[in-house]
Formats: structure tokens, C-alpha cells, sequence
């Protein structure tokens, strides 16, 4: 495999690393499209999540759709239309914005079904104490709820940033200069798709394992909490949220 | 200072109130009594719109909280609540749970709302306790915070919803005692409660719930000696053994 006509013979690997910048620019740009589409998604998850508690039917239902419409069709599908159907709409977007704005707001979805089970595990009686004392629901939620929820929701949210980061690879295929599209493009050109996958995956991998070691043990922190702190319900709340990623 | 008129409340076809009318005065001591599952829950949580009445109309100092736009959230510091289950802030030490509100809802400054709040702490007996949590308390003591949590936000109205059910037997007694204290101050007190003893000594009126109604009411004396009603009599007969 490694002899000098395998596709992963040395000379392939020097090659690689004689380009090490060009992968390093798909590495950057891979984490500036992530980072930004993770903000965006948290700012939707977490607004659509408390929208969808909030007892108020207008809010629950837009809410409730536009989680069932992001989490029932592919991400692909969702970048391929950013990509070539709003031109026609005479919106055309710059292949970063598309990827900030498909992988956020798809991943806002998953971001708000997070939020909204971790809301549920709270007690009932936290949220009627609050009224009491006068906080509006927006008050209970910052002040109140979210602050005990905050622990449930870490593990599968930190998940929800994993995917999020594997799924930006979806960007090569409209060419948008990721790693996953610099592996290609790369290759193409000379052929050596060894090295090039490889590095790649690598890549991924150094950005995703710490986080999802990082959800691994704040889980185990959770499950080690009394039950009334959410110890047994998180599982569950798990299961609910992290099926159907990619 | 609580008036309820034609009060109506229904979940899907159970009628959980049925036409109630109620008045209650400043300062009044009223205690409500009633087998389980006859509407004293539903009865005190509509007077600060937890509960949302079916029909009817609601004033509280003044404000009718039924009407469209009602200030919902203003009326409710001057009628705060303390619950069967406590429903404590278990994120907050006993001080934070104590000037959460006054400083987030009332605007009060920091400094103020604590030096208030060691006050209410002190007179349920639990000033060493300020910055513990409230799972390191005992019910009877998470209970007494919460009643100091309720008079922090210096209501003219306190609403019990059954203080003492959820507590062992030892610990009813300290928070019986507390708000023994209270009702000798000129606050308006509403307690759903089985303690009869408290209801005894401290109410001005006592009512009695059966099926969503106010089947009977009166002073204790008029209570514990001769109940007219025949319902009255068969649950006070069982409560008091
Ligand atoms: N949220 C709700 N949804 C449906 N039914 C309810 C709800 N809350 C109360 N009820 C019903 O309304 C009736 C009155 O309930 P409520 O809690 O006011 O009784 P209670 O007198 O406080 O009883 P307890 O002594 O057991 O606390 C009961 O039949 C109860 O099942
Ligand atoms: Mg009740």
C-alpha cells in the first residue's frame, strides 16, 4: 500500500505536506464557517426552544414546524436550494454566508429540541414560584429555568456542536474552500486522494473528538445528579434529541 | 381586598369551581377547608391568576385581574404564594432565593433587598442558614424560607396552598408557629390547610369546599361547635376523628 505506486506511496504524503498551507486555509476556514453557524443555531435553538414552552399557539406552532421541516429534510437539500434556487429569486448569497445560514439554521432545529426538553425536565412548580413573585415568562426563563436547565442541556448541546462541525463538510460540494472541499480539489488535480482524505478526516477529528469527549463527561456529570435534578430525565431527554443526525 | 364574583372555573367538562362568590377583607385571616379534589387549590391560585378562571371576575386590591390586559404580574407581588411542595429556587442560596424577585421584578437595590431579607430570615428563625442552598435544609426549614421568600416582596396578601402537607409530621409545628407569628401582623391571609388546630387559632372566618362550591361558612366557634350543613359535619367529623 505504501510501495511506490499506492495510493498512499510517500511521495504522495511529501506532496501533501509540501501544500500543508492549503489545508491549513480549508482547517481555518472549516472552523470561521462552524463557529459562526454554531452562534447562529444557538441564537435560533434557543429562542425557538423557549418559543416552543411558552404556551403561547402561535409561538408553539412556528416553533414545532420549523423544527419538523429542518429536521426532516437533508442538509443537503437545504444548501443545494440556498445555493441554486434563491438566485432566481434574485438573492444570491456568497458560499460562506450559505454555509453559516444552511448549517445554523438546520442545526438551530436540533439546538431547539435540546433546549425544549431540558426546559421540560424542570419542575412545573419552578415556573408557577416564579410567576408568583411577578417575573413574566421571558424573566422565568433567563433568571429561573434556564440557569437549572443549563446542566442538561450542556451534554446534548455539546453533541449538537460535533454534528454541527462533521455536517459543514456538506459546503464541498457547492465548492466552499472547506477542509472536505480542499481534500477534493486537491486530490483532483494530482490524484492523490490517499494523503488527502486522510489528513481530512483527520482534521475533523482533532476539532470533534475533545468536544464529544467533553459531552461524554459532562453527561456522566449529569447522570451522577438526584433524579429531581434532572440525574434520570436527561437520559431520556437525550434519546429525544440526538437521533437523525448525519 | 380579595373579591371574586360569579367565579366559574372548568377543566375540559370537571367543574372545578362553581359559582363562587367571595369577599375578603384587609387584614382577614381566612382559611379554607374541604375534602380532596373540592377546588380550595384551584379556588386560591385563581386569586393571583395562576389559575385562569372559565367565567366570573376577580379584583384584588383593587385591580380586576380577569379583565383584558389586567397588570397580571404587578398584582401578583402584592399576592404572593407559598406552595405545598415549597418550589424553592434550588440554583439560588437561601438570600439570593429571598432578593431574587424584590431586586429582578420590584427594581429594589441589592443591598436594600438583603438587609430586608436577613430581617424575614431572622423572624423565621433562619438567619444562619442565608447561604446555604436549599437542599442542604430540611422541609420544615425549605418552608419557612419560602414564607420569608413571599414576605420579601412585602405583599399585602399571602396565599397558603396546604403549607404543611408535604412535611414530616415533627417539622409542621415550626412552620405552624411561624405563621402564627404573622397573622398577629395586619397582612391578609388565605390558607388552604387540614390543620384545624391553626384554623382554630387563627381564623376570623373559616370556609368549607365540597365540589367545586362553598358549601358553608363561619366563624371557627360557629364551625367547631354546631356546622349546619350535613356535608360540614361528615368531613369535619372524619378530620377530626
Ligand atoms: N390542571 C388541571 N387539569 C385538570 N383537572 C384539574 C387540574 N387541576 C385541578 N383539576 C381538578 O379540579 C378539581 C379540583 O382540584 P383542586 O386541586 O383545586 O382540589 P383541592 O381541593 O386542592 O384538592 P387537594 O386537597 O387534593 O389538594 C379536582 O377534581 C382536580 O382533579
Ligand atoms: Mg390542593
Amino acid at each position: 500500500m505504501f510501495s511506490s505506486t499506492g495510493p498512499f506511496a510517500w511521495f504522495k504524503w511529501q506532496a501533501l505536506f509540501a501544500d500543508w498551507q492549503i489545508f491549513a486555509q480549508g482547517f481555518a476556514y472549516t472552523l470561521v464557517v462552524a463557529f459562526s453557524a454554531l452562534a447562529l443555531a444557538l441564537l435560533i435553538g434557543i429562542i425557538l426552544g423557549i418559543a416552543s414552552c411558552s404556551n403561547i399557539k402561535p409561538l408553539e406552532l412556528f416553533s414545532r414546524i420549523y423544527v419538523e421541516f429542518f429536521q426532516n429534510t437533508p442538509l443537503l437539500i437545504q444548501i443545494f436550494f440556498l445555493y441554486n434556487g434563491l438566485p432566481y429569486a434574485g438573492i444570491v448569497l456568497s458560499v460562506t454566508t450559505i454555509g453559516i445560514i444552511g448549517v445554523g439554521m438546520y442545526h438551530g432545529a436540533y439546538i431547539a429540541e435540546v433546549v425544549r426538553s431540558g426546559i421540560g425536565s424542570i419542575a412545573k412548580g419552578q415556573l408557577e414560584a416564579a410567576y408568583s413573585q411577578g417575573f413574566t415568562y421571558w424573566q422565568a426563563m433567563t433568571h429561573i429555568i434556564l440557569p437549572q436547565a443549563k446542566t442538561i442541556i450542556l451534554p446534548p448541546l455539546t453533541m449538537q456542536a460535533v454534528n454541527l462541525i462533521k455536517n459543514t463538510s456538506v459546503l464541498a460540494v457547492i465548492s466552499g474552500a472547506d477542509i472536505m472541499f480542499t481534500a477534493k480539489s486537491w486530490s483532483s488535480s494530482n490524484i492523490y486522494y490517499g494523503p488527502a482524505y486522510v489528513v481530512a478526516g483527520l482534521l475533523y477529528f482533532i476539532l470533534c473528538y475533545p468536544l464529544a469527549n467533553l459531552a461524554k463527561r459532562l453527561e456522566d456529570k449529569v447522570n451522577a445528579l438526584p433524579a429531581e435534578a434532572g440525574g434520570k430525565k436527561s437520559r431520556l431527554a437525550k434519546q429525544d434529541v440526538t437521533v437523525g443526525n448525519s | 381586598m380579595i373579591k371574586m364574583v360569579n367565579v366559574d372555573k372548568q377543566f375540559g367538562k370537571l367543574w372545578a369551581l362553581k359559582n363562587i362568590n367571595l369577599e375578603i377583607s384587609a387584614g382577614e385571616k381566612l382559611v379554607v377547608i374541604g375534602p380532596s379534589g373540592s377546588g380550595k387549590s384551584t379556588l386560591i391560585r385563581c386569586m393571583n391568576y395562576l389559575e385562569k378562571p372559565t367565567s366570573g371576575q376577580i379584583f384584588v386590591d383593587g385591580i380586576e385581574i380577569t379583565a383584558h390586559k389586567a397588570p397580571v404580574a404587578k398584582v401578583r407581588q402584592s399576592a404572593a404564594m407559598v406552595f405545598q411542595s415549597f418550589n424553592l429556587y434550588p440554583h439560588k442560596t437561601v438570600l439570593e432565593n429571598l432578593t431574587l424577585a424584590p431586586i429582578k421584578v420590584q427594581g429594589i437595590e441589592k443591598k436594600q433587598a438583603e438587609e430586608s431579607a436577613m430581617k424575614y430570615l431572622e423572624r423565621v428563625g433562619l438567619t444562619e442558614k442565608a447561604h446555604n442552598y436549599p437542599s442542604q435544609l430540611s422541609g420544615g426549614q425549605q418552608q419557612r424560607v419560602a414564607i420569608a421568600r413571599a414576605l420579601n416582596m412585602h405583599p399585602k396578601i399571602i396565599l397558603f396552598d396546604e403549607p404543611t402537607s408535604a412535611l414530616d409530621p415533627e417539622m409542621i409545628q415550626e412552620v405552624l408557629d411561624v405563621m402564627v407569628g404573622l397573622s398577629k401582623d395586619n397582612i391578609t391571609m388565605v390558607v388552604v390547610t387540614h390543620e384545624m388546630g391553626f384554623a382554630r387559632q387563627v381564623a376570623d372566618r373559616i370556609i368549607f369546599m365540597d365540589e367545586g362550591e362553598i358549601v358553608e361558612q363561619g366563624t371557627p366557634e360557629h364551625f367547631f361547635s354546631n356546622p349546619s350543613s350535613e356535608r360540614t359535619k361528615l368531613f369535619l367529623s372524619k378530620i377530626l376523628r
